[in-house]
């Protein structure tokens, strides 16, 4: 019993040890070059440098702040109003499509020759062939924003949801009304200054990932320059060794503007604590803030239609025969379904064997991390807690191609194992995060009353803790088979080509321009996590139809 | 059955005392503490049943039948406890919940003593029930159960009927304190309402032993 | 977590990348490695067959059209039924992945057990492979079909953007230029450069290229400064710094002429030729081009394009290429790589890869070197309706050197590749 004891207490300690280690030694290997005056000089001479860092720093800090306004103002328009549960509900579906798929829908359904401009074709617009306007891909990177905009949001209401019970949201909410604050005002003067702190590590890791997404850069921002990650992806990947050196410097780049900017971003919010604190004093009501609250909502909603719209419009392309512009439906065929079939099922099947792999290994180690924590009232430092969002604020074009190098060396095994582990590294912080705050907010006296029955902290834990926290614990495990799959660089670096998911797959279709096979592949990729999604929210309620207690109020 | 001994127990928090106690409750017989809230009883429930913080320092011994229970865990220590919240675990049914609390020791006859705990309590037939289903009364009678068939050798009671409206209030009051005299089970009870007191007809202290008219 | 903690990990991570990082070829360009030997002077074809069954081939090869990846998949289902060899078609997104994958091997000292069997290659990326010295070989001379291969009438076959393949490489399809066009909506193509000049400016946003470095968007170029430059034979030599500048002055002032007339006015460009592809099946251009004068036809039959595409050379010729497939110097199955290789020139696969209805491409196989049967299959094949007839596809020009694409290339990232 003592050994055991031992090395569950040595847990919490070995998660974040298997979480930093490839990070920090991918960072090494990958950066290493970069110390070389001949890679800086090549890299300051590229002629896209000064384009590719603007659009990082812009298009990163744009998104983030919108997502995050965005977010808050739907929290503080809609909290305790009827509506609220709905939008909880859409929340799963849209975190799990992945980047790459949602991308992919929001290109087609802006661009020119898409599906908004088939639908005002030709008798609003008057067009006959797509106009020529540069919307996708154009050199602001509105596109791009707009995109990673759509996607965040889901993300960080998610985090946002999870805080409030903390802050006591809801009867702060209704003290401010009483003393006749505006909704809005009374969020941002009595709530927002309590939850941030709660949500300030995922707003980095959304700003660290704004500024260096791969995926959505590629097909939604400008390609004169390409976005700095897009632009390392593709010197690291060039066969001539020559790039390498301008790779790498361009990577220690790309981290010290990340830092830079996560510095700048933090700074900012002191001077923004300091203002609310100012106001707060005031005593202005603000209730003219109010009026916002229809075009935040209105905003909000269609981000999300857009979202939805863009990938239904990639499920037809997956059933369309010819599809000329300004038709606004194709003509159906199921030959590209057949055509992928037979891959289609094999792909699948290594994507879920690694999300199911990845997942496990991120729920036991996650599990045993908050169990240690409260039998040996451990808690995580704010160190830790920030090492655990160092897969997430790294960008992963700067240590992915180090830590493959590292993992041949070492000859660690290849294959689906091999994936399965990287695919560890990204997961079990979300699963960390997903599941933290429910374990803890686990009700003590129910272990009290337990204990005092003379149950054992094991007994106590599969047999109390687990079944009443099955709703937070299948919710995480969505949440890890979600970010599993729409994992990229990471399937492809470290597979080798070997692996191939529904992601990779797609991705590499998408360089062929073929929209409908992307489309299946695409359709598939949103499947697997909402079935996921369903199953957190089916499972229980399956589980525990005679046990009203355990059912969601 | 020597019951259950306070001997000096003093709880300190800095130099503030918060609990300073000399009692031998014995089988059947009910303490009660009382005093306003902050004052302590919450420090000394904990420090009864186990889980006294370390920012509190503890001095003193807690006797059970001649057992030395101040530095055992609290699974070991043999003393049930009755919150204000029922506490039935929601995923069990009510028999899952009062097998629960039956050792493990007893293999072959559980369903029989659960069956016949449940008639004691006129519930026979709710084994399978769900305890969400169960109305409050019902409910403050399972978790009696519970705690009982664990087979403690004494009970802490923190305001476990504060929670009920007042008609339930005294019937559950009089069925714990009758099945503890019965089962000869000393009996702590922590409450801030005289009435509960003046049902237990024990001695009325408060946490830091300064005894108290109802 | 305490501060002895962070310090282990801190050197934990250093000494792992240390280890990592050491005998990184990195910074030296040009380190050549030994050649493998080539296995053929010992292994006759038959023990090549006999060893190769059962293998498993990782063909790593571009993944963007279906119509490819299905042509492999049939091809796959052929070495499995008559070798015993099955393959493993790996979808890039660009041939430069699998490359990159090879040098990473060779960085980490991995010789054998490699996780690429065989590439589609040519051009840059075969001529980086070549220099490195990560291709297994010669092989290709030593395959029992290499005599049907139309060495004489095809020059392409051997040498590889002037770089004699020498072996190295085995050719498996054609490529030339052509461009496409709607006939319903260009009535009168311009079959010159001039005059595709005149046409470009005269209907503003209708025509454009895949963005440089890519492969189309590269030859274009190409194609035109074979038709602005004065001298076009010193295209066959490497670039001469002295009078670069100068020769490449009439390729610049065309590119300025065009560019304010380019869909996107130039400030964005499509990806590759699928993405460009994709622009004339949605109409948002009039003319697009592709290095297979088949791939019209294929799209039109997948039901893709509108049956109204048509194709068009320009006067004088267009430039042509092969494409090939090459084996790593660590490949884990190099003798089931030899017989993909070799069946790639079996006459039956390559009559089908030439059907339109399947892919269109140009094969690389001498007509008067094959048996009556396969001359047959071949005769019986359908041009498909937007397919030039080989007389109407007129000369090919040859590739460049290698070195003046990676000039040009360059050199248009400079002047075009930042929006201003």
């Amino acid at each position: 019993m003592r050994l055991r004891a031992g090395l569950l207490r040595q847990v919490p300690r070995v998660t974040v040890l298997l979480l930093t280690l490839p990070v920090l030694a991918g960072l090494a290997g990958t950066l290493i070059p970069a110390a070389n005056p001949a890679a800086l000089r090549a890299l300051a001479n590229w002629p896209g440098l000064e384009g590719a860092v603007r659009l990082s720093l812009v298009s990163g800090i744009a998104s983030t702040l919108l997502a995050l306004m965005l977010s808050l103002g739907l929290v503080a328009a809609l909290l305790e109003h009827r509506s609220f549960g709905r939008v909880q509900a859409l929340l799963s579906p849209l975190l799990s499509v992945p980047h790459a798929a949602a991308a992919l829908g929001l290109a087609f359904l802006i661009a020119p020759s898409g599906w908004i401009a088939r639908m005002l074709s030709p008798w609003a617009t008057g067009w006959t062939t797509p106009p020529d306007l540069l919307i996708l891909n154009d050199p602001m990177g509105l596109a791009l924003i707009v995109g990673l905009t759509a996607k965040e949001m889901p993300f960080l209401l998610l985090m946002i949801l999870a805080a409030l019970p903390q802050v006591d949201a809801n009867r702060r909410l209704t003290l401010a009304a009483s003393l006749g604050y505006g909704r809005i005002a009374g969020f941002g003067l009595t709530v927002l200054p309590a939850l941030y702190p709660l949500i300030r590590l995922p707003i980095y890791a959304v700003l660290a990932y704004a500024m260096t997404s791969v995926e959505m850069a590629m097909i939604l921002g400008p390609s004169l320059p390409p976005g700095l990650s897009v632009q390392i992806t593709q010197w690291m990947t060039d066969p001539s060794l020559a790039h390498r050196g301008t790779a790498a410097a361009a990577a220690l780049l790309q981290l010290v503007l990340v830092i830079a900017t996560l510095a700048l971003w933090h700074g900012a919010e002191r001077l923004i604590r300091r203002a609310l604190r100012r106001q707060a004093a005031r005593g202005r009501r603000a209730v003219p803030l109010d009026l916002l609250r229809r075009p935040l909502i209105t905003l909000s909603v269609v981000l999300a239609a857009a979202l939805f719209a863009g990938l239904a419009g990639l499920s037809l392309w997956s059933v369309a025969g010819l599809w000329p512009f300004p038709d606004l439906l194709p003509d159906w065929t199921l030959t590209t379904w057949t055509r992928v079939a037979p891959d289609l099922l094999t792909t699948t099947g290594t994507t879920l064997t690694l999300a199911l792999l990845s997942t496990g290994a991120a729920l036991g180690l996650v599990l045993s991390s908050l169990e240690a924590e409260h039998r040996y009232r451990l808690s995580p430092g704010a160190g830790a807690m920030a090492l655990l969002y160092l897969p997430l604020i790294m960008p992963q074009v700067a240590f992915l191609p180090g830590l493959q190098i590292a993992a041949l060396r070492l000859g660690a095994m290849e294959g689906v194992l091999a994936v399965a582990s990287a695919h560890l590294i990204f997961v079990l912080p979300y699963v960390y995060l997903s599941l933290a705050a429910p374990y803890r907010a686990f009700d003590p006296r129910i272990a009290l009353q337990a204990t005092a029955l003379g149950a054992g902290p094991a007994r106590i834990f599969w047999t109390l803790r687990l079944p009443m926290l099955l709703s937070a614990v299948l919710t995480a495990a969505a949440v890890g088979v979600a970010v599993s799959v729409g994992q990229y660089l990471p399937s492809l670096l470290i597979g080798g080509g070997r692996v191939e998911t529904l992601t990779t797959e797609a991705i590499a279709l998408s360089s062929g321009g073929n929209r409908r096979i992307v489309g299946a592949y695409a359709l598939l990729q949103m499947l697997l996590p909402a079935l996921g999604f369903a199953l957190a929210i089916g499972l229980p309620r399956l589980v525990f139809r005679h046990r009203r207690g355990m059912l969601p109020a | 059955m020597t019951g259950l001994v306070l001997d000096h127990l003093t709880i300190r928090q800095g130099d503030q005392s918060l609990v300073a106690l000399t009692a031998a409750i014995r089988p059947g017989e009910v303490l009660t503490i009382m005093g306003a809230s902050g004052s302590g009883k919450s420090t000394l429930l904990s420090a009864l049943i186990g889980t006294l913080a370390p920012a509190f320092r503890c001095e003193g011994r807690i006797t059970l039948n001649d057992r030395d229970v101040t530095a055992l865990p609290t699974r070991a220590r043999r003393i049930g406890i009755l919150f204000q919240d029922d506490l039935l675990f929601p995923h069990l049914s009510v028999a899952g919940n009062l097998g629960f609390g039956l050792p493990a020791r007893h293999r072959s006859d559980r369903a029989a003593r659960i069956d016949a705990a449940l008639a004691e309590m006129d519930l026979a037939g709710f084994g399978p029930r769900d305890p969400a289903t169960l109305s409050g009364g019902q409910r403050a009678r399972v978790a009696l159960l519970r705690t009982l068939l664990a087979e403690p050798q004494a009970l802490l009671l923190d305001e476990p009927f504060s929670r009920l409206d007042a008609g339930l209030r005294s019937q559950i009051r009089t069925l714990v304190f009758d099945r503890a005299r019965a089962d000869g089970l000393p009996v702590i009870l922590v409450t801030h309402d005289p009435d509960d007191a003046r049902a237990a007809g024990g001695a009325v202290l408060s946490p830091l032993g300064a005894r108290i008219s109802t | 977590m305490n501060r002895r903690d962070f310090g282990w990990l801190a050197i934990a991570a250093l000494t792992i990348a240390g280890t990592a990082q050491a005998q990184t070829p990195g910074q030296t360009p040009g380190q050549t490695q030994a050649q493998t030997p080539a296995p053929t002077p010992t292994q006759t074809w038959a023990e090549v067959e006999s060893a190769a069954k059962g293998q498993t081939v990782y063909f790593h090869a571009w993944g963007g059209d279906p119509k490819i990846n299905d042509f492999i998949a049939w091809v796959g289902e052929q070495a499995q039924s008559r070798y015993g060899v099955s393959i493993e078609h790996v979808k890039l997104a660009a041939t430069s992945d699998a490359v990159a994958r090879v040098v990473a091997e060779q960085a980490a000292g991995q010789s054998e057990g490699g996780a690429v069997d065989l590439i589609w290659i040519n051009g840059e990326n075969f001529a980086a492979m070549k220099a490195e010295g990560l291709l297994h070989g010669p092989f290709a001379t030593n395959l029992p079909n290499w005599p049907l291969v139309d060495v004489a009438g095809k020059p392409a076959v051997t040498t590889d953007f002037t770089l004699p393949t020498e072996g190295y490489e085995s050719p498996w399809a054609m490529a030339q230029l052509v461009f496409e066009y709607d006939s319903v909506r260009v009535p009168a193509p311009p079959v010159s450069l001039t005059l595709l000049q005149d046409w470009i400016v005269a209907h503003p946003g209708r025509f454009t290229y895949p963005q440089p470095p890519d492969y189309l968007g590269t030859t274009f170029l190409k194609q035109v400064l074979y038709g602005v430059i004065a001298d076009p034979a010193v295209l066959q030599t490497a670039v001469d710094e002295a009078s670069y500048e100068a020769t490449v002055a009439p390729l610049w002032t065309f590119l300025d002429t065009i560019h304010p007339a380019l869909w996107r006015a130039a400030r964005a460009f499509p990806a590759n030729e699928p993405a460009m592809g994709q622009l004339l099946a949605d109409a948002e251009i009039d003319i697009a081009f592709a290095l297979n004068p088949g791939r019209a036809s294929a799209e039109i039959t997948a039901g893709t394009l509108a049956d109204t595409t048509r194709t068009f050379v320009l006067d004088g010729g267009t430039i042509g290429n092969a494409s090939f497939v090459a084996i790593p110097f660590n490949a884990s199955h190099k003798e089931g790589a030899l017989v993909v290789a070799n069946l790639l020139l079996d006459p039956a696969v390559q009559a089908r890869a030439q059907d339109p209805a399947v892919l269109g491409f140009q094969t690389v196989l001498n007509p008067a070197a094959l048996s009556p049967e396969a001359t047959a299959a071949f005769a019986a094949l359908q041009l498909g309706v937007a397919t030039l007839s080989p007389a109407d596809l007129g000369p090919t020009l040859l590739e460049p050197h290698a070195s003046w694409m990676t000039r040009i290339s360059t050199d248009w990232i400079t002047r075009y590749g930042v929006v201003q």
